[in-house]
Formats: structure tokens, sequence, C-alpha cells
């Protein structure tokens, strides 16, 4: 344990960012990779971001800090996904047995199918309920990029829906 | 604590990344915050203390890497429970000394925690001991700073005179903790 900072930074006590913000960041996760891989990313995420934090140099917006966080755990499962040609997550479309099978709702299946940047961008605004800037901060795009992914992002999965 | 912040606590801990753990325990002299580092316990925190402002001060003189990992903390939980049961008459626990500042205070708290469970001591006795019998002002300020109390048993120092004197968690909780020691019968 470093006796001294390395940084004149106050940071609060970590497990204050744990309390704050595990619950929105589970929704992020959960709307991103689904139930069964958000529990490792988010332990993943909170774990990178333990390990980083006494070095931090700005603790201005650790909330976006954070996201930034979960936004690459969330890619790497994505990433992970499109190597092995298993769709697991896509089989159950239809219902198998009574009703609801996977409990979320099958607009995020279809917001999963968005470019890595507008997936992001929607699952933050939506199911994180971020704003704006603080969508920005977290894809380190400006505030008018967040919300140009967004709106790109709803207008294709409109598309589909008509289509579709 | 959830089962999903428990695994995380978990997996914090198996990978070296938690500077300072705590947890709460009830006792009867109220709910008290334990914290420690690697190297020992560091605080013991009365109720009358604000969580927030306590795990702040933490992050802030130690390490911003503080996370509740109560089970970094049993040993220290066990032996107060025995403590309180009656059945320890003293701790066997690494402390560790970093939130005291200055030789002095050190010094005094050192030497109060070698009194002996069941006896007192005077402030100005214990400034004497440590070689400086007209500093009893600044050994009530150092005991009165002691950010290990129950372990360092500065409820064991007194008023030249045996009055009470002060104490961080309150003159109830100072008076309990020296009847329990002298084994009068207690009020709760």
């Amino acid at each position: 344990m470093p006796s001294v900072r390395s940084t004149d930074v106050k940071l609060p006590p970590f497990q204050q960012l744990l309390e704050r913000h595990a619950a929105e960041l589970l929704r992020f996760l959960v709307a991103s990779v689904g139930q069964v891989d958000a529990e490792d990313a988010f332990q993943e995420t909170f774990l990178s971001a333990l390990r980083a934090y006494p070095k931090l140099r700005d603790a201005s917006n650790l909330r976006a800090w954070l996201f930034q966080i979960a936004h690459r755990k969330a890619l790497d499962v994505h990433r992970g996904r499109a190597r092995r040609p298993l769709p697991v997550e896509e089989l159950p479309e239809v219902a198998t047995g009574g009703g609801e099978t996977t409990g979320e709702p099958e607009l995020w299946r279809a917001v999963r199918r968005l470019p890595d940047k507008q997936r992001t961008a929607v699952f933050m605004r939506f199911a994180a309920d971020l704003d704006y800037a603080q969508v920005g901060a977290a894809l380190e795009c400006s505030e008018p990029a967040a919300r140009q992914n967004v709106r790109a992002g709803l207008a294709t999965i409109r598309k589909g829906w008509a289509s579709g | 604590m959830d089962e999903r912040t428990r695994e995380f606590a978990r997996r914090a801990r198996a990978e070296g990344l938690v500077d300072v753990a705590y947890t709460e325990t009830d006792s009867p002299v109220g709910r008290l915050l334990l914290a420690a580092t690697p190297r020992g316990l560091v605080r013991v925190a009365f109720e009358r203390e604000q969580r927030d402002e306590l795990l702040e001060e933490l992050a802030e003189r130690l390490s911003p890497r503080v996370l509740e990992v109560p089970g970094e903390l049993d040993e220290v939980r066990r032996e107060l429970d025995e403590y309180f049961e009656g059945r320890r008459l003293e701790f066997d626990l690494p402390l560790d000394w970093s939130l005291t500042r200055g030789e002095f205070r050190r010094r005094i708290l050192e030497r109060t925690a070698r009194i002996p469970y069941g006896e007192t001591a005077s402030y100005r006795e214990v400034a004497t001991a440590v070689g400086n019998e007209r500093a009893v002002r600044a050994a009530g300020t150092a005991l009165g700073a002691n950010p290990i109390p129950i372990v360092v048993p500065c409820h064991r120092v007194l008023r030249t005179g045996g009055a009470l004197g002060g104490y961080g968690g309150g003159l109830d909780a100072k008076r309990y903790l020296l009847d329990l020691e002298s084994g009068r019968p207690r009020m709760a």
C-alpha cells in the first residue's frame, strides 16, 4: 500500500462508487450482453476499476469513467461472441414453453444487433438513464455525437421494426 | 450485502486489491465500524461517528481502495466478542498506527495499550510514563484522538482522583467498559 498517494486528486472511498453505481451499471450490462454474461462483466468492470482507481488523475466524472470500463467489458463479450459462431442468445426468439423465457424485451435484442457505438449509446441512454453529456463522456465523444449515435440507432431499429 | 457484492469483495480481496477493508458489527456499546489494512487493525469507531465521513477519512488518509470486506475482520470481531463476554483479557491483534500523527501521540497510545485489564491510570501517569509529566493536556488530546479505542484501551485512563474524563464513544460507553473489566454487574 502506498503511504503517499501518487496524485493529489481527492478520490472518494471505492465502496461509495460501488454503492452508488452498481445498480445502473448492472442494468446497462444486462441490456447490453444479457443476464448471464452481465454477471461476469459486472465483476470484471469493478475489478478493473478498483485496480486502476488509486492512479486515477481526474475524479470529476467517476460515473462516466465506470461506464467507460463497463462499455469495454461489454465490447469484449460481443467480440467474443462474434468469434464463436454460437448464437445461443438468438435461438429462443420464439417462446419455448409458456410465455416469457428470458424476461428481456425483444426490442433490446434488436438493439444488440446495432453497430458498437450506437448500441452502447442507446443502452447507456435508456437502460442506465445517463444523459447525453454522460453518454458522451463514457464513450469519449462529444455530447452531440452521443446524441447522434442514439438517434441513428433508434432510426435503424424503427426501420427494422416497420419492415419486420 | 447481496450475493453480487459479496462475490466482488471476495475477488477483490483474493487479488490483493483492497487497501482498507472494513465491516460493521454490533456490540454492547453500540454498533462499531472496524477497519484494517494489510498491516493490521487501523480503526475502531463508535456509532456516533458518521459512516460516510469515516470512510472518506480512511480514503483520504490511507488509500481510496476502501471496501466492505467482512471476512478480512473475522479475527478482530472474534476477539471483540470474547472481550465483551468477559473471556478475553487482552487483544492479540496486529495494529496499524498510520492514523496516529506524531511520535508523542503514538508513544502515549502504546503506553496506554500496556495498562492491564481491570486497572486504570491517570492522564498524568501516562504522560509521566512517556517522559513528560507536564504534557497532561497533550496526553489527553492523544487519547481523545485514539483511532483504535477498546483494543487500545484509552477507557482505562481517568482524571487524577478518578473522575471519568472524556471518551470518544461517550461516557456511558467508558463506564460500561470499566464496569465490565471490574467484574461489577453492568447496566445495558
